[in-house]
């Protein structure tokens, strides 16, 4: 009963304006994503369609007109909401993304990736102290590991400026299934993966797996806790998971 | 009361029930003299529980046992002066003092077991205050036997803290007793929820936890809420250095708060509550947890509470000490079993809160005010404070909040004052003003997120509204009062240090820029402040108030934009011509030794790096490249002949140095 609410509120269109022009959206919609859509340029870290959206980077603050009050806000955790004004490039908002990206780039000053971008919008040096550290704590990689993989390897630990993102205890992890997904939405490209033909190695996680041969070519295919995890979700006989995709195709 | 056998507590199943329990109890009540004796955390701390021993023994022995209650109080407020003895004497007890006057309410502090016995001799069996261990008043430093003529005592409006110097907080007879749950009984008897809500709203009741939003329509907002079931919550996780104010109320009267969220609850429609208090009070703890088990024992929680239909429960729920579960949805996350970190609030916590269900939550010292509006109702509560809230709650602010008066006034303490009270009768009337004759500097407000406020505003009337347009804000009720000594830079600094090791650490704006923040005022203290640190200072302020998420990070710039506010003249001096004009600020100052130096090397022999030269009856120098500016040197110098120096300043000579 209740989920049928949610859903028809899910569906339900509202109306709202962006920099003055009207347009319709679905209620509950992450405000970012129908930003981007519309093609609106809104720098963005720590928000991928495939995840929750988490608020941390602070990039895609828009300012946000509802009834009287209006306040800067992050957009990719805005639900949309009917008769909601948006305005995404006042100059508040390039202030406070100048300020964002500064404080970005003097925690982590040597990503190419968070340089080219910042860049884009006219950062290109910060007036803080640099800390030189690696990783932005967005949080995708944690994210995409509960959500998307749904091996819950990952999870924030310690507040503040000690806070730091990894396996429990920040032993090597044991949990990892090396399938790479948190290497691939990192934004700065501080999580890395080393390929040998026997071995992959997530190297931010200590974390080394052996890789699964196909039974008929022979190729390293992949690891094969990777391919527990997905026998698992999947209910699949192993003897599937023992070809690499290509062999799986060809007919006996 | 004397402590129950559990068995003789019944489950009350009506209304009638308690009122028959109340007239029983109160029925019993003897007039034997009372010793209540504060055992409070901050009394336990200097010992009051050998204190309590010792009377148990000393009653013992002189076979009083049975002729004299002792209670173990919860805090009276005035933990400086622990720990702390009240005899509470009838009027045919009364203890005359040195001009024969009787008394019935002899306060004695800093009590030592050795001194027991006496005051039970005198006291008790001779009718006679102990005079010399009676307290004296800072200013004048007359004698005040009575407990409410102490200076302290006197100017404070104690409301939510009236129980706590009589009843014992683990016996909820001695609640009942009192009055206590005759709130909810009026609630049950005389109101519906929304004639309870109402009232709340008509009373002007804000929250005191420090965002000062209206309780009665926070209830309002959740009781119309869609979703089943809906929760109330307690929250307890108090945090800002210096404060003890939830602490306190919630180990020395926690069926207060407990009745307070019975009828929350009833006034929402919720059936499950929690208390989330923080782990590092294992008294509070331990005394919620005994007063839950108590209330459920008579059936005052649980199911079908005094035959009413009402059903609600309440679990403790202990925080690990992370300042940021004091923020209300980090608390509810850290309540689900995750992270504590702030979510989100585009939809309100009471429509979407724990368990993403409408969710209530208030400040133990909000929950404690409710049995007292129900009990006296809204026109005698809203004659206390400021404002008109017969319109609108936002109106004013009424009632009374305790602060947590500390720093460097002569006394130190919970202070429950009526809202509207300025801050100088604070600071002068109550806590007997400025120590040791210095100079009043500024008071801060609010913990980590309020502001410093500066002489000027001492006249300012303390009220949610007038502290934040003049930069500060009541928060949860800490009130630092700072003199001459105190660096106002220094101050900022010590804030920040605070919140970027509390931020949660998720919002960019509040994780880097306060930890940038205290990079810069950091340089400034250490004197490599640049010229631009102070506007650099403003805009990142300004980022991090409006970009972060929640609480936490919107106020936590406050500290550095008020003393910036009123005291810029400070950062500049740090900045430009490399002063520290009140001589904290270690890489700005230096220790040098003045004309009265007569040569004792008490110095020398106690400088930790060995830079102190000279000899025996023979003018000592400090050798500035070594030294430290630890600053032993200038406390263990007995004949003033060490001067803390900034910028061009020079060291005392002849006459000047002598005078002082």
């Amino acid at each position: 009963m209740t989920a049928d609410i949610a859903t028809q509120a899910q569906q339900e269109t509202v109306t709202f304006t962006v920099n003055g022009k009207t347009m319709q959206g679905r209620r509950g919609d992450s405000l970012l994503k129908v930003l981007l859509h519309e093609g609106y340029d809104i720098p963005h870290l720590c928000y991928h369609e495939a995840v929750t959206a988490y608020g941390s980077c602070r990039l895609c603050l828009v300012e946000v007109k509802k009834g009287r009050k209006t306040k800067v806000t992050t957009s990719c955790n805005y639900p949309l909401m009917d008769g909601i004004e948006v305005t995404t490039n006042s100059e508040k908002i390039r202030k406070h993304r100048k300020v964002v990206f500064e404080l970005l780039l003097a925690q982590v000053p040597n990503s190419p990736e968070l340089q080219s971008m910042a860049a884009q919008y006219g950062v290109t040096d910060t007036r803080f102290e640099k800390k030189y550290q690696d990783c932005i704590l967005c949080g995708l990689c944690e994210r995409v590991c509960r959500e998307v993989v749904g091996v819950n390897a990952l999870g924030f630990m310690g507040r503040g400026v000690e806070k730091d993102v990894g396996a429990p205890f920040k032993q090597p992890s044991k949990t990892c299934i090396g399938c790479g997904a948190c290497v691939y939405v990192c934004p700065v490209n501080c999580i890395k993966e080393e390929q040998l033909p026997t071995k992959r190695t997530i190297v931010r996680w200590e974390r080394n797996l052996p890789m699964q041969t196909c039974k008929r070519c022979g190729y390293p295919f992949a690891p094969t806790y990777q391919l527990l995890q997905m026998q698992k979700q999947t209910g699949l006989p192993w003897e599937f998971f023992e070809l690499c995709p290509d062999c799986r195709d060809v007919k006996d | 009361m004397e402590p129950r056998n559990e068995a003789t507590r019944q489950v009350l199943t009506s209304v009638a029930d308690l009122d028959t329990l109340r007239t029983n109890l109160t029925g019993k009540q003897d007039d034997r003299p009372i010793i209540a004796l504060c055992a409070g955390t901050g009394c336990r701390a200097s010992g009051c529980m050998k204190v309590a021993e010792q009377f148990e023994k000393d009653l013992e022995d002189m076979k009083l046992t049975d002729k004299v209650r002792v209670v173990h109080t919860g805090c009276h407020g005035f933990c400086e002066q622990g720990p702390l003895v009240v005899f509470r004497l009838g009027k045919d007890q009364a203890a005359a003092d040195a001009d024969g006057t009787p008394h019935t309410n002899v306060f004695y502090p800093h009590v030592k077991p050795a001194q027991v016995r006496e005051l039970i001799e005198s006291n008790i069996q001779q009718h006679r205050t102990v005079d010399k261990l009676l307290y004296r008043e800072p200013k004048q430093k007359q004698i005040v036997v009575e407990e409410n003529d102490i200076p302290f005592y006197k100017h404070q409006r104690r409301l939510v803290f009236e129980l706590n110097g009589l009843i014992d907080p683990t016996s909820i007879e001695d609640y009942i007793s009192q009055g206590g749950y005759q709130a909810l009984v009026k609630v049950f008897t005389e109101q519906d929820p929304e004639g309870t809500i109402d009232q709340i709203i008509k009373s002007g009741l804000r929250g005191r936890g420090g965002g000062g939003y209206p309780t009665g329509l926070k209830w309002k907002q959740c009781r119309e809420a869609e979703g089943d079931p809906k929760y109330v919550i307690c929250n307890a996780d108090e945090g800002d250095p210096g404060a003890f104010m939830d602490r306190s109320v919630l180990e020395g009267n926690p069926h207060s708060v407990i009745e307070g969220m019975i009828i929350g609850s009833f006034a929402i429609g919720a059936h499950e509550g929690y208390i989330y208090v923080r782990n590092e009070y294992p008294l509070a703890v331990l005394h919620a947890t005994i007063a839950l088990e108590q209330a459920e024992k008579y059936g005052l929680l649980g199911d079908n509470i005094l035959g009413t239909g009402h059903s609600f429960r309440i679990k403790i729920n202990r925080g690990g000490g992370a300042f940021v579960c004091g923020e209300s949805t980090a608390l509810m996350a850290s309540i689900e079993g995750f992270v504590g970190e702030p979510r989100a609030k585009h939809i309100h916590t009471v429509e979407s809160g724990l368990f993403d269900k409408p969710t209530d939550l208030n400040n133990v010292e909000t929950w404690a005010n409710i049995p007292i509006i129900i009990n006296r109702g809204v026109d005698w509560y809203t004659s206390i404070g400021t404002g008109d809230v017969s319109k609108s709650p936002w109106g004013g602010s009424k009632g009374t909040k305790i602060f947590s008066l500390v720093g460097k006034v002569k006394s130190t303490g919970l202070v429950e004052i009526p809202m509207g009270m300025t801050l100088r009768e604070i600071v002068e009337d109550i806590g007997g003003g400025v120590k040791d004759g210095k100079q009043f500097k500024a008071v801060q407000t609010g913990g980590p997120s309020g502001g410093c406020l500066p002489a000027s505003k001492l006249d300012l009337p303390v009220d949610f509204d007038q502290l934040v347009e003049a930069g500060s804000m009541m928060g949860s009720g800490g009130m630092i009062v700072m003199d001459e000594d105190n660096c106002m830079v220094d101050v900022a600094r010590y804030f920040l240090d605070f919140l970027r090791g509390e931020s949660c650490g998720k919002c960019v704006t509040c994780r880097e820029g306060i930890d940038q923040m205290y990079r810069i005022v950091n340089r400034i203290c250490e004197g490599n402040g640049r010229p631009g640190d102070i506007e650099l200072l403003e805009e990142l302020g300004e980022t991090v108030k409006e970009g972060s998420l929640c609480a936490l990070g919107q106020t936590a710039p406050n500290p550095v934009l008020s003393t910036l506010r009123y005291f810029r003249e400070e950062y500049e001096a740090h900045i430009y011509q490399k002063t520290c004009p009140a001589h904290v600020c270690q890489g700005l100052i230096r220790y040098v030794i003045n004309d009265n130096c007569n040569g004792c090397h008490v110095c020398y022999k106690r400088c930790p790096q060995q830079c102190i030269t000279g000899d025996v009856k023979g003018m000592h120098v400090i050798d500035q490249a070594s030294c430290i500016k630890c600053g032993i040197c200038y406390q263990s110098c007995k004949f003033d002949a060490i001067d803390v120096l900034t910028g061009n300043e020079q060291p005392r000579t002849g006459a000047a140095a002598t005078a002082k």
